[in-house]
């Protein structure tokens, strides 16, 4: 079994990271009800004798003593971090896997990536080499962080670069949340498209989610709660924006319930991989199937079901429901329709009390709405998880590498150019050593260069698929 | 003589076990509607073949397990231990803790030479724990990366090692669409490679036995340990102990070699297709009887008609007259097709079986010219009934029912690489555009002989 490191980088990648860490908790409490220190719960935590000072203190059987979560938190400013280290999860942070600073990167790329990167960049190293040493096989890194700001963007993009010449067998994906139409940061645009250029070179695979699209789901589910219609009849614990049951009791933060779906994405993408299961997929399974080349990584991703009603007898229909309601752009954590773009690949990642008949049945059924490349008609990647999700008999995630995911960057791109044209904040950037305009210029054609890959594969769309004439051989 | 299975990967890992139990069970079965004798010797043979035994009496599966990750193997092996019945030897696995990703290149060229040496060892220990070794039997997707990769490796490796061994690769066919995006370059890579490696394909495909569950077991929500109880039970009805010749009750010893000398009289086929009839869910047994008459009738159409079970069969596909030209070279679009065979096995089980009429098996026209009838049919019988069917028959067939199938895999595969989608995940792991030009060309090759043999 492999083991993956989460690297919280910023105020939205840590306010995540937390919820992240609190519904893990939640979900290995339920499915591990002996507290034996197993290997699905060590894929994300270590077990470590407390009592034990300094490093020795790991164990790696036997019953669960202390968890702790292998993770490293970083923050330019303190505000976040402090507050997670003296809220109900400060003993599953090792307080030594942290780096910080006090005066935040200004919502300014450059600082955090080319200031904060150089001035860390020991130390960061330092702390991702200690959370290797305590894998026994190290998989995955899990970076998660904001487009939209400095630290986040900046620094958390900075990384990239770091683990890959570091670490360079180990998968780097990373879970980034992108700015909403919305959004209160003039320079979020300059961020974002410099963040981007590093996604396009270092990321093996971005999982792309926007605020406004997470309070859409949530405001879908207050509607449902407070219709009446379903009223009370809803398990509070299904809920995939609730920490009911988690450490944290009382949703504090207003970001709390859009940051538990992306925690839940999380928690859903790694199951197949921690539990047992019929059809198991494991991480470096999902860039093989999904990333057809090597530029094209960025994978759509829908919840479902939202939450469960609370009557137990869930006819197949509520099944089939749920696999529909994948594919709807209401379900979608990003802005986009894949239903009216084109698909290249398909991964749908089942959890709970699904056979592989009900799979199939549904994909038959919801294959002639979609659209797929031609050189891959069936470009579907499936897996089985026995083990279901907190609350749920069954869920359902589905990442699409489709081109619906190229109106977010265009309209990223227009924002920039609007800002760029004006010249408007630039000295802020440019007034940082080792920033000049060509970042912003080389930045801006790696943005156009993956859009006009994705106009290239949706040029193809209205044309039939035709079969390519075969090796003819001489009998 | 004994058979030491090789399990690899998820598929078969899951596979693997469902086979050992089947086989258990039916030699433990009550129901064998023969003498005590003729059950004790069958039990024998059955244990010979497949178990070794334990000092407290547990009989061992002559297994050993490879997967790449654990999850697997771990509950392989403790659903085994949990029956009670039989179970795993305690050092017959390998495991690591990071799988293949699916990627046939990482299974290949990278688990592969690195886990050669252990891998070997441990297939080492289980041939000596046998008196004397028929062959392997390798169990192995074709779909992902440890069984479809490391499964060529180790093929390959063991007709390094055991030259004189026989081996059959139990190869799983994924379902046509998908199990995983990069399933046809997997699988071509798989079979190209195992085709100069291995000595015959036992062929088992999701589809057909998907089919199967649903329309005669009868099953509501078919889970994949419906389907790998299914395929276990087709495995079980082939390679169960049979009378090792006409007016024998001695069972034979050696049924890879008369399989691969019966079936596989030239290595550019290699291809094998495995039915059996009747398959049903145990509550319709009990209410159903069959005469090897019957029987027969539907399997060798289903043989002809290229039927992958005993419902919907097309009665209309007839064997072309002797003597004149069947309708040209296949044509792969043409719907009703006869499916000429190169050689079939028919294997009976059950009550009265030296009564069951097989001429219309030895019938010329359902062979292609270049073997005669007599050498191009064998039949394996015994009394004693298999897994409570009173009467059963199987088919093992080197025909032209994997022709469409085969040529719908190269299709796609063709098509994704005209593009170049995925390949870059294949050559950070050394195989190169050139490995899959050689696999194409290999399987074209095969796919043209077999669709030549109605000349």
């Amino acid at each position: 079994m492999t083991q993956s490191v989460v690297i919280q980088v910023g105020q939205c990648g840590n306010q995540i990271g937390c919820c992240f860490w609190d519904l893990a908790l939640r979900e290995h409490a339920a499915v591990n009800q002996k507290a034996i220190y197993d290997e699905a719960i060590s894929s994300f935590f270590r077990n470590v004798d407390t009592r034990v000072v300094g490093d020795g203190g790991s164990i790696s059987k036997g019953k669960i003593c202390s968890l702790k979560a292998r993770a490293v938190l970083i923050d330019m400013e303190e505000g976040v971090v402090n507050e997670i280290l003296q809220g109900p999860l400060r003993d599953v942070f090792d307080s030594k896997q942290l780096i910080t600073d006090i005066s935040g990167s200004g919502n300014n790329w450059a600082v955090g990536h080319k200031v904060f990167g150089s001035l860390y960049q020991e130390q960061i190293l330092e702390k991702l080499r200690k959370s290797a040493e305590h894998c026994d096989c190290l998989q995955c890194f899990f970076i998660i962080h904001s487009m939209g700001g400095g630290t986040g963007s900046g620094l958390g993009t900075f990384l990239l670069k770091v683990l890959e010449d570091e670490f360079p067998e180990v998968y780097r994906f990373v879970t980034s949340v992108y700015p909403s139409g919305e959004d209160d940061v003039i320079t979020s645009p300059y961020n974002s498209i410099l963040a981007m250029k590093e996604l396009n070179e270092h990321a093996d695979c971005v999982l792309p989610i926007d605020n406004q699209s997470l309070f859409d789901i949530i405001s879908k589910i207050d509607l449902m709660v407070n219709s009446g219609k379903l009223g009370t009849a809803i398990k509070p614990m299904s809920l995939v924006t609730s920490s009911a049951g988690a450490f944290k009791k009382q949703q504090e933060k207003p970001f709390d319930a859009m940051n538990n779906i992306v925690a839940n994405l999380l928690l859903n993408l790694t199951s197949s991989a921690r539990f047992e299961g019929s059809l198991n997929m494991d991480l470096n399974e999902i860039s093989m199937n999904l990333v057809p080349f090597p530029q094209l990584h960025y994978l759509v991703s829908s919840l479902t079901p939202l939450y469960t009603l609370a009557d137990v007898n869930i006819p197949s229909r509520r099944l089939d429901q749920m696999f529909s309601d994948a594919f709807s752009k209401d379900h979608q954590l990003i802005r986009a329709d894949p239903k009216h773009s084109l698909y290249l690949a398909c991964a749908l990642m089942v959890r709970g009390n699904v056979q592989i008949s009900d799979l199939r049945r549904n994909i038959e059924r919801l294959k002639p709405s979609l659209r797929f490349v031609s050189w891959n008609q069936e470009g579907w990647k499936t897996s089985l998880c026995s083990v279901p999700p907190v609350g749920h008999s069954h869920s359902l995630l589905a990442l699409a590498n489709n081109t619906c995911v190229k109106p977010t960057f265009i309209e990223l791109r227009e924002r920039f150019t609007r800002l760029y044209k004006k010249r408007a904040h630039l000295h802020h950037y440019l007034q940082i050593e080792g920033m000049e305009e060509s970042c912003f210029t080389e930045a801006l054609s790696s943005l156009s260069a993956l859009i006009q890959e994705y106009n290239q594969l949706d040029a193809t769309k209205s044309m039939p698929a035709e079969d390519l004439p075969r090796l003819s051989i001489a009998v | 003589m004994s058979i030491v299975t090789v399990q690899l990967g998820q598929c078969g890992n899951q596979i693997g076990f469902e086979v050992f139990d089947a086989l258990f069970s039916d030699s433990h079965c009550s129901q064998g509607l023969c003498s005590k004798r003729e059950n004790e010797a069958y039990q024998a043979s059955c244990k010979e073949r497949f178990f070794s035994e334990e000092e407290n009496g547990v009989p061992i599966a002559r297994a050993v397990l490879v997967d790449m990750e654990p999850k697997v193997i771990n509950q392989t092996l403790s659903k085994a231990a949990h029956s009670g019945r039989w179970k795993y030897g305690q050092h017959s696995c390998f495991c690591q803790k990071q799988g293949s990703g699916n990627n046939w290149a990482y299974g290949y060229s990278v688990h592969g030479p690195r886990h050669e040496e252990s891998i070997t060892n441990l297939i080492q220990k289980e041939v000596e724990k046998c008196d004397s070794l028929n062959g392997f039997f390798i169990i192995m997707s074709m779909a992902g990366g440890t069984g479809s990769g490391l499964g060529a490796f180790v093929t390959q490796n063991l007709q390094d090692q055991y030259s004189n061994s026989l081996k059959m690769n139990q190869i799983i066919w994924p379902y046509g669409t998908g199990e995983v995006i990069v399933q046809n370059y997997n699988s071509i890579l798989t079979l190209s490679h195992l085709y100069r490696s291995s000595d015959a394909l036992l062929v088992h495909e999701n589809d057909a036995v998907h089919k199967i569950c649903a329309k005669l077991m009868n099953i509501k929500q078919i889970s994949f340990r419906d389907i790998n109880q299914v395929l276990a039970h087709q495995l079980g009805s082939v390679f169960q102990p049979t009378y090792s010749g006409e007016g024998s009750f001695h069972y034979r010893r050696n049924p890879l070699g008369d399989l691969m000398e019966n079936l596989v009289p030239h290595p550019e086929f290699k291809m094998l297709g495995v039915r059996n009839i009747p398959q049903m869910s145990e509550n319709s047994l009990a209410y159903s009887t069959f005469t090897w008459a019957g029987l027969l009738k539907h399997l060798r159409q289903m043989l002809i008609s290229n039927a992958k079970m005993e419902e919907g069969i097309d009665w209309q596909v007839r064997p072309p007259l002797s003597g004149l030209p069947t309708l040209g070279k296949m044509s792969l679009n043409k719907e009703f097709h006869f499916n000429t065979s190169i050689a079939n096995l028919v294997i009976l089980r059950g009550k009265e079986v030296h009564s069951a009429e097989l001429g219309a098996f030895k019938d010329p026209a359902l062979y292609t010219s270049w073997l005669e009838p007599v050498h191009a049919f064998s039949v394996w019988k015994t009394q004693r009934a298999f897994s409570k069917y009173e009467k059963s028959a199987a088919l093992v067939s080197n025909s032209q029912f994997l022709v469409k199938p085969l040529d719908m895999i190269v299709g796609k595969a063709w098509n994704m690489f005209a593009s170049k989608a995925y390949i870059h995940q294949y050559t950070k792991f050394g195989i190169e555009e050139e490995d899959f030009l050689d696999s194409f060309t290999l399987l074209e090759q095969v796919i043209a002989s077999y669709c030549n043999l109605g000349f």
